[in-house]
């Protein structure tokens, strides 16, 4: 047997590949999931604490700002850890999929207020004032002009950072979510080949490299315009 | 065009260059003797940057040939590194490295390509600054300069390369009025000492008072040459009497 | 619930190996970040080369490691390569699934930042006689940290974070001697405290962060 082949038998056993692909597709099901539900939960939080924010009182402000900075310092692994090991000793046991799902929304919570706080802050204050002018109120003016002006600011460095999020769904593995990567590595160890590893990459690059591709696309769509 | 007398330090024959289906260059030739002063003028878009940025290779020509001090510019076996330390280059933008000092934007191609050593590079570099008016501005950043100062900066990086011709990108089109007389007073000065100069500007009165020669470009081509005299009070060409007379009512 | 989240005994006990945790996770850092950097330098210069033949793998190969999850990465060096005779231990394996991963972060942060200065400096040099990787050294890419200093931070944030996986392959970093210890005890004041060590030691660096964003911000209007 050549080379070539003893690293096709290794790396992309038939196989292999033909017994446990349902279980890699049934972990890629779950991170979709998981990646929807951390990305609906966590951009909808953001967003919340950044409008909460612009009413501008002071306690609440700082209160916010602390644990943006608090989400923004931790390692996304050690608040799954964190969950997942420590909420049992008060009695409550989430599982690894609702652990894994509260800690990447709280850290793309903070993430976003940020991201949508600087898009706010970056509307020039004549918006403001033409709007108050107008009669508008502050929610009116916040909702109908000056959100709508930040959210274009926001969308290139928010869809970047989602993505780096997101793909932190491989994380819950850690905490035993049958996931793709938790999937794959079982499977690895059952059968003895790494075949399943590389369906599992695969897997991956199916979700993940379009929206790679879109964020690059988007990226460069918004910086002509600026 | 009636070639200068003496052997020519910078000989461009038959240059073009194309931009994708844009035709910038049309077969332009171009001699310049040494310390003589040719400037050249013409509307925008008619080549003649292109032509400049072409006698030191920043803009690679499509076709023909470029000489300068003897070393044939476009032939791949010549250190273009090395050549370009002959030629200097004074931009519209000044383009001075917001970085370094103004001493270190002197001196940073003495160290980097003459291989100077700091001390010998530094010496060199404060007798450039000296000789733009600049000695006591050695330590300032760019950003605490005027226009007209980062512009006299940028040509003493030229010079202190001791280069033997020197090439004059429009380099007071992005200074203030009050700014433009400094520089051009270095450039005569320049002028004074001997050195080579291809100037393109829209300077009239300093063409006038320090040119050798005129040529007039148009649409890629050179329309017109002649001493300064002769193209600004009597052009021969219609192109080139309706462009100066252009320029004059401005 | 102090008794529990922050056991003082249990604290006092499982400090020393904390702390050895805190140290490797400073010499991880202090490993990877260069490496990450040196490889996103590399990207980043071979991305001024404006061939289509390079620019296309590079962009696929930035893409690539841009859509996989470091710790897909990390396990398919860990526990897939093994399979083909090649074994290079968790340390090994952290090492190069960084260089890879984080690289390609720093090579597009620092490709924006030698995008944002203008070509008329690359041609002041090349002007001078400086050749391309001189200009490229001296001129643009001081400039260009410069101009992308708040990104090159924010991903050094990251990548610090990011250290915490190399437990997952038994490193012994802050996160996994913080779970030795929680398993030892039973109890989570380990992991608690690990979380608050690496709070107060990168908090800093986010309100830092957080100023010079809006710094750069306020300068744009």
């Amino acid at each position: 047997m050549g080379n070539w082949d003893r690293f096709v038998e290794t790396f992309f056993n038939a196989k292999v590949m033909a017994k446990y692909w349902p279980d890699i597709l049934s972990g890629l099901f779950v991170t979709i999931e998981l990646a929807a539900l951390i990305v609906v939960t966590g951009l909808i939080a953001g967003l919340a604490l950044a409008l909460l924010r612009s009413l501008g009182i002071r306690p609440l402000n700082w209160l916010i700002v602390f644990v943006v900075d608090l989400f923004r310092a931790l390692p996304p692994l050690v608040i799954i850890v964190l969950i997942y090991f420590g909420l049992p000793s008060v009695d409550l046991v989430p599982s690894g999929f609702v652990s894994t799902w509260i800690s990447l929304a709280l850290v793309l919570m903070a993430f976003a207020e940020e991201i949508f706080w600087a898009g706010i802050t970056a509307v020039p204050r004549g918006q403001w004032e033409a709007a108050r002018s107008t009669g508008l109120s502050f929610g009116q003016t916040l909702l109908g002009v000056v959100l709508p002006q930040a959210l274009r600011i926001t969308i290139p460095p928010l869809t970047n950072r989602t993505i780096a999020i997101t793909k932190g769904t491989a994380l819950g593995s850690v905490v035993a979510v049958s996931e793709i990567l938790g999937q794959a590595s079982s499977a690895v160890s059952n059968s003895y080949n790494p075949s399943p590893l590389t369906l599992g990459a695969a897997a991956y690059l199916v979700l993940f490299l379009p929206v790679v591709v879109l964020g690059r696309w988007i990226e460069t769509r918004f910086a002509w315009k600026r | 065009m009636t070639p200068p007398a003496a052997t020519p330090i910078v000989r461009a024959t038959a240059i073009h260059k194309h931009f994708g289906a844009l035709h910038v260059l049309k077969g332009v030739d171009l001699e310049v003797a040494e310390r003589e002063l040719v400037f050249v003028i013409g509307p925008s878009g008619s080549g003649k940057s292109t032509l400049l940025r072409c006698l030191n290779r920043l803009e690679e020509p499509s076709s023909g040939s470029v000489v300068v001090d003897g070393i044939d510019l476009l032939d791949p076996r010549t250190d273009i590194n090395h050549a370009r330390q002959r030629i200097g280059m004074v931009f519209q933008s000044f383009n001075l490295y917001p970085h370094m000092t103004a001493l270190g934007n002197v001196t940073l191609a003495l160290r980097k390509v003459a291989g100077r050593g700091r001390a010998e590079a530094d010496a060199i570099g404060q007798a450039a600054l000296a000789r733009v008016g600049l000695a006591d501005r050695a330590g300032h950043m760019p950003a605490q300069l005027s226009g007209g100062q980062q512009q006299r900066v940028a040509i003493a990086r030229a010079i202190a390369l001791e280069p033997r011709v020197m090439l004059f990108d429009e380099p007071t089109s992005a200074l203030d009025p009050e700014l433009v007389g400094s520089v051009l007073q270095v450039m005569r000065e320049l002028r004074e000492s001997g050195m080579t100069m291809v100037v393109v500007s829209h300077e009239m009165g300093f063409a006038r008072a320090a040119a050798d020669r005129v040529l007039f470009m148009d649409e890629g081509m050179i329309v017109e040459a002649g001493p300064p005299a002769q193209i600004f009070a009597a052009p021969a060409q219609e192109r080139t009497r309706a462009f100066i007379s252009q320029i004059k009512h401005h | 619930m102090i008794e529990t989240f922050l056991n003082a005994a249990i604290l006092k006990a499982a400090w020393p190996i904390l702390l050895a945790g805190l140290g490797n996770t400073l010499a991880l850092s202090l490993l990877v970040v260069p490496l990450g950097l040196a490889g996103g330098v590399v990207l980043a210069l071979l991305s001024t080369v404006r061939v289509q033949w390079v620019r296309w793998p590079l962009m696929a190969w930035v893409d690539f490691f841009r859509a996989f999850p470091p710790l897909v990465l990390l396990i398919f060096l860990y526990a897939g390569l093994p399979f083909a005779g090649l074994e290079m231990g968790g340390f090994g394996c952290v090492a190069v699934a960084f260089f890879l991963n984080t690289g390609a972060y720093y090579g597009e942060v620092l490709r924006a930042g030698i995008e944002s200065v203008p070509a008329g400096q690359i041609e002041a040099a090349r002007s001078t006689g400086l050749s391309r990787l001189q200009a490229l050294a001296h001129v643009v890419l001081p400039q260009a940290v410069r101009n992308v200093m708040p990104d090159l931070l924010s991903n050094t944030l990251e990548v610090v974070k990011l250290t915490s996986l190399a437990s997952v392959v038994a490193l012994p970093e802050l996160l996994f001697q913080a779970r030795q210890a929680q398993s030892l005890t039973y109890n989570p004041t380990p992991i608690v405290a690990a979380a608050v060590i690496y709070f107060l030691l990168l908090w800093p660096v986010v309100r830092l962060l957080s100023r010079l964003e809006n710094r750069a911000l306020a300068g744009r209007r």
